[in-house]
């Protein structure tokens, strides 16, 4: 159905399009998440796409009250803290994603286990606009 | 049946030195490797020739961001008359000296080398802890850095999995702060030197000094409790959960083991090497412990023919509280799960059964991340020979001890055991 690379490129393509896609191994049926080129359990190349629904519920997070300069940029602080968390897909594989629409200033009443669903966050202007995978509550 | 790793001949310790880690703006990496490598020097307890050295490893992993500067090798090859014999920079992120320390290992182990000098260095107080931050990420992956994944956060999500499969709180990682602050005014080469209830006495004697109203802790738990005395850093990891930004520089002087009494009586034997490699938090076998760090201490437990009973007393990589309790249920000194618990109660104290972090850990002794590997062994050299003064395990018999180092987010770890025969 496509033929892009299993690249993180075509993987940030797909995000910038509003689509969470993933790599299947044709041999072992495998999923990967983001995609691989490369089949590490049977040890070859014949991956296809597969689109992932963006549902699953929350395995880890942290609500970030000191980031990286490219986060300020993006107006957060001490004052404006933003999560970050590992979101187990309902398909199986574990994801990196910004969570949104829960108080990153109220940590202590996130609860692990809770369900989750994707959203897209667009950022930046011009050559520096990027798409972000993020997951919120259902 | 899968070959059980050895060295092909055996390869000693004779010397280590670090210099004081600390945070030195008017001081550069050069300066650090010259304290430790003067150190080292009087360490040796029967002298030796710098000249004899035949090859240098040294540990670095993020100097070119920091400093803008790389290729550190013929760097301090030429600051200590090395030049031209070889020098090579080993990076492996946070456990880059642990590799500067294996490579010299095998290079003495293979014949090709009879002495080498190891080490590591890092300048890291040149940046704002948001560029420290950041640059300290580069040893994560690109998914966690588009998250907004900062190191400490790495940290902060795998506490919550622990917290939530174990019952774990935080007030068990802070048995683990409380326990490193305890033990780093007994090491004069630490960076912090005052317990948690001296720093927590100083604020309120601070307070009243000025005529402010004085907080009401009177327990070193409730101190760190306070979010104000105890910022969140990245949730559940507070200030006091993280280790500090350093400056610093280790080294030791490896030899063939048959040559090892030409220079001490009280050589260190290299009894077991591991490292393992690791992948990213998405697509790790558990969010609960690190499957590098497990591996890591298969290799060099099978190396030794140890168990973990068998180690006395480690180092292990506590870059968070949260990292130190999964290090040692990771290297088999308690069950997955039963490591809060141990920390609890008091087994990994100095005076425990099993002291974890002699030295204050990365928490109070520092961190300059590409000397923390030999520094961790500085410690277990100091303790086997019996040298570690007010800190000194008290066992009469203290012969093997261990160190865990991470690098990254679990992406390179090692286990490295030493013995005193």
């Amino acid at each position: 159905m496509e033929d892009r690379p299993f690249s993180d490129n075509s993987f940030q393509q797909f995000l910038n399009e509003e689509k969470l896609m993933g790599s299947r191994c044709k041999i072992c049926r495998e999923l990967f998440v983001p995609p691989r080129p490369f089949c590490p359990k049977c040890n070859n190349t014949k991956m296809e796409w597969v689109p992932i629904k963006g549902i699953g519920k929350l395995s880890a997070f942290t609500s970030i009250f000191v980031g990286p300069p490219y986060m300020v940029k993006e107006g957060y602080d001490r004052k404006h803290p933003y999560i970050a968390g590992v979101i187990e897909l309902e398909e199986g594989p574990k994801v990196d994603a910004r969570i949104e629409g829960i108080d990153a200033n109220k940590p202590e009443l996130i609860k692990i286990g809770t369900p989750l669903a994707a959203t897209y966050l667009h950022r930046g202007e011009g050559a520096e606009k990027k798409t972000y995978l993020a997951f919120k509550p259902e | 049946m899968r070959k059980r790793h050895k060295l092909a001949r055996g390869v000693a310790v004779v010397g280590a030195g670090m210099s004081k880690f600390g945070i030195y703006k008017d001081r550069n990496s050069k300066d650090f490797f010259v304290e430790a490598f003067q150190d080292m020097r009087t360490s040796v307890d029967k002298g030796f020739d710098p000249k004899d050295i035949e090859a240098l490893y040294i540990g670095n992993f993020t100097n070119d961001f920091f400093v803008h500067q790389a290729h550190w090798g013929p760097i301090l090859s030429d600051l200590i008359g090395h030049t031209p014999k070889p020098a090579t920079r080993t990076e492996g992120a946070c456990a880059s000296s642990a590799l500067s320390f294996r490579e010299g290992v095998f290079a003495i182990a293979s014949g090709f080398y009879d002495i080498v000098l190891v080490g590591g260095v890092e300048d890291m107080s040149k940046r704002t802890t948001e560029e420290v931050t950041e640059g300290l990420a580069m040893a994560s992956i690109s998914y966690e850095r588009e998250a907004g994944f900062t190191f400490p956060g790495v940290f902060g999500a795998l506490a919550t999995a622990y917290f939530h499969q174990y019952g774990a709180n935080r007030e068990h990682l802070m048995n683990v702060t409380i326990k490193s602050h305890n033990n780093a005014p007994l090491n004069p080469r630490a960076q912090y030197n005052m317990t948690i209830r001296e720093i927590m006495n100083a604020k309120i004697e601070k307070c009243k000094a000025k005529g402010e109203s004085v907080s009401p802790w009177t327990t070193e738990k409730e101190f760190l409790s306070d979010p104000v005395a105890n910022p969140v850093v990245a949730w559940p990891m507070h200030l006091f959960d993280c280790c500090p930004i350093s400056d610093g520089a280790s080294c030791m002087l490896l030899v063939a083991e048959d040559i090892a009494r030409n220079f001490t009586d009280k050589p260190l034997y290299v009894a077991g090497i591991g490292q393992g490699s690791g992948r990213g938090l998405h697509a790790a076998d558990s969010l609960t412990y690190f499957e590098a760090t497990r591996y890591a201490a298969k290799e060099a437990y099978e190396m030794s023919g140890l168990k973990p009973e068998d180690i006395q007393f480690a180092e292990v990589h506590d870059c968070f509280s949260i990292a130190e309790i999964i290090h040692i249920e990771d290297i088999g000194f308690f069950k997955p799960g039963e490591g809060y618990k141990a920390v609890a109660e008091g087994h990994t104290r100095l005076d425990g059964s099993k002291p974890i972090n002699t030295s204050g850990g990365l928490k109070c002794k520092g961190h300059p991340v590409g000397a923390t590997g030999v520094g961790q062994l500085y410690e277990i050299w100091k303790q086997l020979r019996g040298e570690a003064g007010a800190r000194q395990i008290p066992n009469k018999n203290l012969r093997v001890g261990a160190t865990q180092n991470l690098g990254g987010t679990g992406g390179t770890c090692t286990m490295t055991i030493l013995e005193r025969r």
